[in-house]
């Protein structure tokens, strides 16, 4: 006997079940026992393609127990690609980076650091590198109307600008966090700044 | 995107072209499926059968890097058989402005444009000016018959575009060709809309720009811009390029599409003269007018109290690039590899695997001192130095690693490809001792505004000056940890003092009204230390803060507009106006007075996006309102001489540009070969390819080789995504699910040339270019069908290009064998069209 989904909806009010000869019961049991019963939902944004999925993050006791579509969002109405549907991997994942590590000049390994001891290096080295390199003029080639004719002219410009280093990063920010990285970096002076809308 | 993903349902005929959204962009595909179930067609253009293509009602293929050939071919169809939208073409674009007399087309000068320099691989664009009337007014034709006219000029142009020269060079048959020009240019009728669909199949080319440049064109002569189920759409990668874009993480421009300072523009008022455009046309708009508002407001929101009227609001500690310096991506790393840098960030990205030409990237990293990255997971450019072909020991880099917080672990926006802002809570705390990537720049900034306040250095009021509000402060000033929302408000902008709602300066003979009565409260726009309502509140007197203007109004004082959850859908168009926040100012669908004749009547009344109600009564007691979307601005349509505005408002002449002299390498979109093809002439010209694109050739490099019409390298390649991966694949490559069901790195090839090299599915193979080569398992597939070109038959090969070594067993990038070339316009690299050669392993 072939049931289509409707059909199945349609006759199961009328008895289909028992027609069928199926007990639902060990159905019921096994959703009191779904993760999510007692978690906590809260929304968010696929991580992956531009679309903008809505997602409800499922958690449990501080730990991430499941992630589906958001039915409420009006782009996605609830689904997800099979990338979206993975995103909870994200965080029960052996492979993610917990700590800060350091690899040494010629070294073949990682080794594990503190934050502290990281950033106070990183933070030297971006000092260090910024004041060798910072370029406060430039001489460029400026045209001037002298009179009706215009002329080429050299001149000293001030550019104030890093020559030393370059980042590229990140589309997988936030707004939020991009535009605090774009101000940070100006503010050290770069002008090498690109990232994934270049590629 | 000009319009957004659901409005896809609105479309009558969807082109998917240089884009593949049923496999990279999954759930948006069932807005396209939508459409096609409402009774629209779906063609799908593409060197592969696609899952795109499997779900279209017509499949075309075309050899890749033959876009605009393609593409010139319908706009040379569309005259011909007169299918354009007349009167849009002539109110709404500048088809009838005439061209200078010296203009002169590439059919007429072997492949160029009038005005190249060839030693330095450019224009003077002179001669592409338009003819001016004494009073500086552009000359028009409304008849659009002059022969300098852009309309007639287009006419010729194109004219060389015929179906049989075009399906010579993009190996579309021609009745395919003419089925799609046929289908497509129906969206010419006014209650007709077209969409274009395109991704990085466009952009990765020597010719990107003028891909959708042509795709543009074809728009416009359709009018389908503007409309519910048209535009322009860029279906953007990353859940917030987008974001991060506006946001200006990019050399060349500052958040909100604002150019980065050059060195010759000394001061605020050389910059604001340089980039306000002028106008005279009392029909202009001319948005940009208001440049000064934004460059002080982003002055007064990253500087602060300290950027003043008396120092020119901080502009000299803006670094500044020097005229004609180029510091994009390709710039980069040819910088890199020559040993010009000391420290790099890689923050979030893998450019070991994305960075085309790869081995150039990777042996880049071999010259720094330092270098910082920051990830999710260790990766192919975290760990270059131990990679294929690497020895550790003679590798002098040293690398810091920082973890950082995945995306549900923080709290912030992102914008997806409709400019959709949207806001997410954190569901946890961040894994072990990762950060949220806000609280390591924080860290990073307060360490060296401290080494700073104690040493000195190089000017070091760049940095200390910025503003870093973001939080409680501690007794020695830091701040604990950032307050993301803080962020968020700077960006949206503050008035930073009282500022009067002042009335507008009267137009000449308009009487001024009558003053106040005494007594009268002043009426404000908003008091000191409130959240700016709109960027049309925005001041250039540093009276408000504003961190990137196009996002003001996302986060004001009514709250984050970006958290709402609203579903009211009052067109049911899809365009859910309460749900988060769109930018600019919650416009759903930009330039969409373009969808309404002069008069302000929508041409297609069932699917209007908005209409002009003369008899609305607006708060001011004035009369008539546009009714549906925010409209591009409030003013009356164009017909109404006196206050009416063209419908193109970022454009100074207020109508959008057909032809386009603002771009490096033409004012029309002229088809170029790649860099690297398989034929020995361009059958359109003399010219072979983009003149002028820039040519990497520094003999010390020997990363930078090319190869065409290489006997070694007889085929065309192309990379792409797969549903299953995402980018370089960093984050799904890590994810088991996801790399269980796509392993390992292959190459799509068709039956006929698996038969000539003697290759089966699934076999071991090597793929190589000019470059280097990689492993892949063959997948031989009548998905991929040989070209006729000419009188030659060309193969083309697919390669995904989402993995890397340092995931064992899956092979290798695919970015190690495209080449260092870029767009003439963006220098994105041309990554979509390269040579190589297949050869069985073992």
């Amino acid at each position: 006997m072939a049931v289509s989904r409707r059909d199945f909806f349609k006759l199961s009010g009328g008895g289909l079940a028992a027609s069928l000869g199926l007990s639902f019961a060990h159905l019921e049991a096994k959703a009191e026992d779904l993760t999510i019963r007692y978690a906590k939902e809260t929304t968010s944004i696929c991580p992956y393609c531009s679309v903008g999925c809505g997602m409800i993050v499922h958690t449990l006791g501080g730990n991430v127990v499941n992630i589906e579509g958001d039915p409420d969002h009006p782009i996605n109405e609830g689904s997800l690609c099979p990338k979206g549907s993975s995103v909870f991997q994200l965080r029960d994942n052996k492979a993610r980076v917990t700590t800060p590590m350091y690899r040494a000049p010629g070294a073949s390994e990682w080794k594990e650091v503190s934050w502290d001891w990281a950033l106070d290096e990183i933070a030297l080295k971006i000092k260090k590198t910024r004041d060798a390199s910072f370029m406060p003029t430039s001489k460029i080639k400026i045209k001037e109307k002298v009179g009706s004719v215009e002329v080429e002219k050299e001149i000293e410009a001030v550019v104030n600008r890093t020559m030393g280093m370059a980042s590229v990063g990140s589309a997988a920010l936030d707004n939020e966090e991009c535009y605090l990285y774009q101000k940070f970096l100006r503010g050290l002076g770069l002008v090498y700044i690109e990232h994934q809308a270049r590629i | 995107m000009t319009n957004h993903w659901i409005d896809f349902k609105n479309s009558d005929v969807i082109l998917i072209m240089g884009a593949n959204p049923a496999e990279n962009h999954p759930v948006s595909f069932r807005w396209i499926m939508k459409a096609k179930d409402a009774g629209a067609k779906v063609i799908c253009v593409d060197p592969r059968f696609t899952r795109s293509a499997a779900k279209s009602n017509l499949y075309a293929p075309l050899r890749s890097g033959t876009d605009i050939a393609f593409l010139g071919g319908l706009i040379n169809y569309i005259l011909q058989n007169k299918l354009y939208f007349e009167q849009y073409v002539r109110d709404y674009t500048n088809s009838a402005y005439l061209v200078s007399g010296d203009f002169k087309l590439p059919g007429e000068l072997a492949g160029l444009f009038s005005g190249y320099d060839p030693k330095k691989r450019s224009y003077d664009t002179k001669s592409w000016s338009f003819q001016k009337n004494a009073d500086e007014s552009i000359k028009k034709d409304p008849t659009m018959q002059d022969p300098n006219c852009v309309f007639q000029l287009l006419k010729k142009h194109y004219g060389r575009y015929t179906p049989e020269l075009v399906s010579k060079t993009t190996g579309t048959p021609k009745e395919k060709l003419l089925e799609v020009y046929k289908l497509y240019a129906s969206t010419g009728k006014p209650d007709k809309a077209g969409t274009s669909l395109y991704a990085m199949g466009w952009t990765q080319h020597t010719v990107g720009t003028q891909n959708i440049r042509a795709m543009s064109i074809i728009q416009l002569l359709l009018g389908n811009m503007g409309v519910a189920g048209g535009g322009i759409n860029a279906l953007r990668g990353e859940s917030n390029v987008q974001g991060s874009t506006d946001h200006g993480l990019l050399f060349h421009i500052l958040p909100g599409y604002m150019p980065v300072p050059l060195a010759d523009l000394k001061d605020t008022a050389a910059y604001i003269e340089k980039h306000t455009p002028k106008s005279k046309d009392p029909q202009s708009a001319n948005w940009w007018g208001n440049r000064n508002k934004y460059l002080v407001s982003y002055m007064k929101a990253i500087y602060g109290a300290k950027a003043t009227k008396e120092n020119d609001f901080g502009y000299a500690w803006l670094p500044k690039l020097d005229p004609g310096m180029n510091a994009s991506w390709l710039m980069i790393f040819d910088n890199m590899i020559k040993g010009k840098f000391k420290g790099f960030f890689a923050w979030g990205q893998n450019p070991a695997c994305s960075g085309s030409n790869s081995t150039k990237v990777r042996n880049a990293l071999t010259k720094l001192d330092w270098m910082v990255t920051t990830n999710l997971f260790d990766n192919e450019t975290a760990s270059f130095w131990k990679g294929p072909g690497m020895d550790p020991a003679s590798v002098k880099t040293e690398v810091f690693f920082l973890p950082a917080a995945a995306s549900f672990e923080k709290e912030g926006s992102i914008s997806n490809s409709g400019r959709w802002a949207q806001w997410r809570t954190a569901a946890v705390k961040p894994l072990g001792q990762s950060k949220p990537d806000a609280e390591i720049i924080h860290e990073l900034f307060q360490k060296l505004k401290a080494l700073y306040a104690k040493e000195g250095g190089a000017l070091p009021e760049q940095l200390t000056n910025l503003t870093w509000n973001y939080g409680f402060k501690r007794a020695d000033g830091t701040i604990k940890s950032i307050d993301i929302h803080a962020v968020a408000k700077e960006i949206n902008g503050y008035f930073l003092e009282d500022v009067e709602d002042r009335p507008k300066p009267l137009k000449p003979g308009e009487k001024a009204p009558p003053p106040p009565p005494p007594g009268t409260p002043k009426k404000m726009l908003g008091k000191k230390g409130e959240l700016v309502g709109g960027f049309a509140q925005l001041q250039a007197d540093g009276s408000t803060s504003c961190g990137s203007w196009i996002y003001c109004q996302s986060y004001n004082e009514k709250g984050n507009m970006m958290a709402r959850r609203g579903k009211k859908d009052p067109t049911g168009l899809g365009m859910f106006p309460e749900w988060a926040w769109c930018w600019p100012v919650n416009r759903r669908i930009i330039y969409n007075r373009a969808s309404c004749d002069p008069a302000g009547k929508p041409y297609n009344l069932k699917k209007s996006v908005v209409y002009w109600n003369p008899a609305a009564v607006q708060p001011t007691g004035a009369l008539g309102a546009w009714v549906g979307d925010v409209p591009d601005g409030p003013w009356p349509p164009m017909a109404d001489e006196k206050e009416g505005k063209k419908p193109f408002i970022m454009r100074a002449d207020g109508v959008a540009a057909i032809f386009g002299p603002g771009l490096k390498d033409g004012p029309f979109p002229e088809h170029y070969e790649p860099v690297e093809c398989p034929v020995p002439e361009n059958f359109f010209s003399k010219q072979m390819s983009n003149p002028a694109s820039k040519i990497f050739k520094d003999a010390n490099i020997k990363e930078d080789v090319l190869s065409t019409c290489d006997v070694r390298f007889p085929l065309v390649a192309t990379t792409y995504r797969v549903t299953e991966h995402w980018q370089t694949g960093v984050m799904t490559r890590n994810t088991p699910w996801l790399l269980e069901l796509q392993p390992r790195q292959f190459c799509e090839i068709s039956v006929e040339l698996a038969k000539e090299k003697n290759i089966g599915n699934g076999d071991l193979v090597e793929v190589s270019s000019a470059r280097g080569k990689i492993e892949a398992v063959a997948m031989v597939t009548p998905r991929m069908k040989p070209f006729k070109i000419g009188d030659m038959t060309v193969h083309e090969v697919g390669l995904p290009w989402c993995f890397g070594w340092h995931t064992p067993g899956v092979g290798d990038a695919a970015n190690l064998l495209t080449p260092t070339a870029g767009d003439a316009n963006t220098m994105i690299p041309e990554t979509k069209a390269f040579m190589v050669g297949i050869a069985r392993k073992g």
